[in-house]
């Protein structure tokens, strides 16, 4: 498996619903597949990262409508523990085919419910459509309002938009003011769990989206299982999206490459040095535990 | 078909919740029994009395050290199996056995109850409380596999059992403090939110995107732990996942 995963197709997409349009961080490709599977009874419901009670912090949510699913469209750029509700969505809200979005990170952890599905019970054969999104890391919600309030003097509440691109973490407020931070100055704010991760495209989805690669206003797909291509296809017939070759459109495959590359080399080197972070009396290294090698 | 490979259920101090969800695979498992496995031992769904010689042993409940009978069968049990699993959180972690202090109908002098590591060896390890019909039914295929298979049969079961034999070896105390002991304070934890949707009582909430453990709550199973993707993730196994589910699912039809 090379760093972009397996995968049978990729593709730059853009949905063709302006509603989604309207609200979808880049080509709406998450929403407008959650909307055409609630349609087609692929799945009973999504879970997704729903508005929180404070401005910016996502909730997991179970959603079941596509005017649900429009409220939760776009990113936030910090933690929603989606797989919280994965056992919960087939109990409580009863569904027999359940869709799930999450970061690489959260793809691996549904992967390892259906393997090892130690306490979750039921699931399995439950989660009909693993969507996945590019992530090279996350913050937590405070380390977000550390960006948006303190770096880039903007309050959370008017905050319309947040963007991560071209080397900047950019907010849009409700007033048209525009505020930029480097992308550099995040590094301290990053989790730390996530600087042990091997995955940018989410290498275990079903089909896996990101802005990286394609256009504004599109995204960049990979359609990756049996179960991811036969969504996809069906959408394609439904008209849900507008395609172009990835390899016609800039700035491409490669860039999705590199920074792939860049972020699973950097992480493997973290992994390597947690072997040998210490020292025992004997001179020998102590090391913190790797969760590659065994629990 | 190969032959099938022996296996039985040793019940020890538990409440028979791990019993009734191997009977939870409902068809499957009498696709088990039909095809893979033949039950040589249980309580209720056996008449057998004496502890027989097995392929595979799941053993049930926390060890009693107050009842002979109870660590005396153990140690039949261990010298009568190849491949000794301590099934569920009682098993494996104590679990709810953990809080016993005596006192309790029908056994007021029984107090002493232990994971099973205590008294035997024990090589793998199938938390939670209780824990998944499925899970049990994926080690039950692989453990035939790792027994009846061929080479790349074998190597397949091994992978997929190490994790849980490794769970082994890590010790015999399971705590909801296990995810800030080895995952936060390792610095793995990345906020997915596994633990919070897997514990059986609800004892993990997520709070800004971190688990919270209500400790009065949680009942030491173990699965939270278990079940997090940093505290084992094999990718040997995980790339294959479409592969391995769907001969899984093939072994059942």
């Amino acid at each position: 498996m090379d760093v972009l995963g397996n995968y049978k197709s990729a593709i730059s997409a853009r949905s063709t619903d302006k509603d989604i349009l309207k609200k979808a961080q880049d080509g709406g490709i998450i929403t407008t597949l959650f909307a055409y599977a609630l349609e087609e009874g692929i799945i009973d419901g999504a879970i997704v990262a729903g508005p929180g009670n404070e401005p910016w912090k996502p909730e997991p949510m179970v959603v079941t409508t596509k005017a649900e699913l429009l409220a939760a469209a776009g990113t936030r750029y910090t933690i929603s523990p989606n797989i919280s509700l994965i056992k919960e969505a087939t109990r409580s809200y009863g569904l027999d085919r359940v869709g799930i979005v999450g970061t690489p990170c959260q793809i691996q952890a549904t992967r390892k419910a259906q393997l090892y599905p130690i306490g979750m019970r039921d699931v399995d054969d439950k989660i009909a459509l693993a969507l996945g999104i590019f992530c090279m890391e996350n913050l937590s919600y405070q380390a977000l309002e550390a960006m948006v309030e303190d770096h880039c003097n903007q309050k959370m509440e008017s905050v319309v938009k947040m963007d991560i691109g071209k080397g900047k973490f950019t907010v849009y407020t409700e007033r048209g003011a525009v505020s930029q931070m480097p992308l550099k100055l995040i590094h301290k704010y990053v989790q730390p769990g996530c600087s042990v991760c091997l995955d940018y495209v989410a290498n275990l989805a079903d089909i896996s989206s990101g802005s990286v690669g394609s256009p504004d206003g599109w995204s960049t797909v990979f359609v990756r299982s049996t179960k991811g291509n036969a969504v996809w296809d069906g959408a394609i017939a439904a008209g849900c999206f507008e395609t172009k070759p990835i390899d016609q459109v800039k700035p491409g495959l490669d860039l999705v490459t590199k920074l792939a590359t860049e972020k699973i080399t950097k992480n493997q080197k973290n992994v390597d040095a947690r072997k040998t972070i210490g020292l025992k009396a004997d001179g020998t290294p102590k090391g913190l535990r790797n969760p590659y090698e065994s629990p | 078909m190969a032959e099938k490979i022996t296996i039985g259920e040793l019940h020890l101090s538990g409440c028979t919740g791990c019993l009734v969800t191997l009977a939870d695979n409902y068809e499957g498992l009498f696709k088990l029994l039909d095809d893979y496995a033949d039950l040589v031992y249980a309580l209720t769904l056996v008449d057998v009395r004496h502890v027989p010689e097995m392929d595979v042993c799941l053993v049930e409940g926390s060890c009693c050290l107050d009842d002979k009978l109870s660590v005396e069968e153990l140690k039949e049990a261990r010298e009568k199996s190849k491949v000794l699993v301590a099934y569920g959180g009682c098993a494996a972690y104590g679990n709810i056995t953990r809080f016993c202090r005596g006192g309790q109908w029908n056994q007021p002098g029984q107090e002493a109850f232990v994971p099973i590591s205590e008294v035997v060896d024990v090589d793998l390890y199938i938390p939670s409380c209780p824990p998944c019909p499925q899970e049990v039914r994926n080690v039950a295929v692989m453990a035939y596999l790792l027994l009846k298979g061929n080479e790349e049969q074998k190597n397949l079961a091994t992978a997929y059992l190490t994790p849980l034999m490794q769970l082994a070896q890590r010790g015999n105390e399971a705590c909801g403090c296990d995810l800030m002991y080895d995952v936060i304070n390792q610095g793995l934890c990345m906020g997915c939110g596994t633990c919070a949707g897997t514990c059986p009582v609800r004892a993990v909430t997520m709070e800004y995107g971190k688990p919270n453990v209500n400790r009065d709550q949680c009942i030491k199973c173990g699965a939270c732990y278990a079940q997090c993707p940093r505290s084992w993730f094999n990718f040997d196994v995980m790339n294959n996942y479409e592969g391995i589910m769907d001969a899984i699912k093939g072994a059942m039809q």
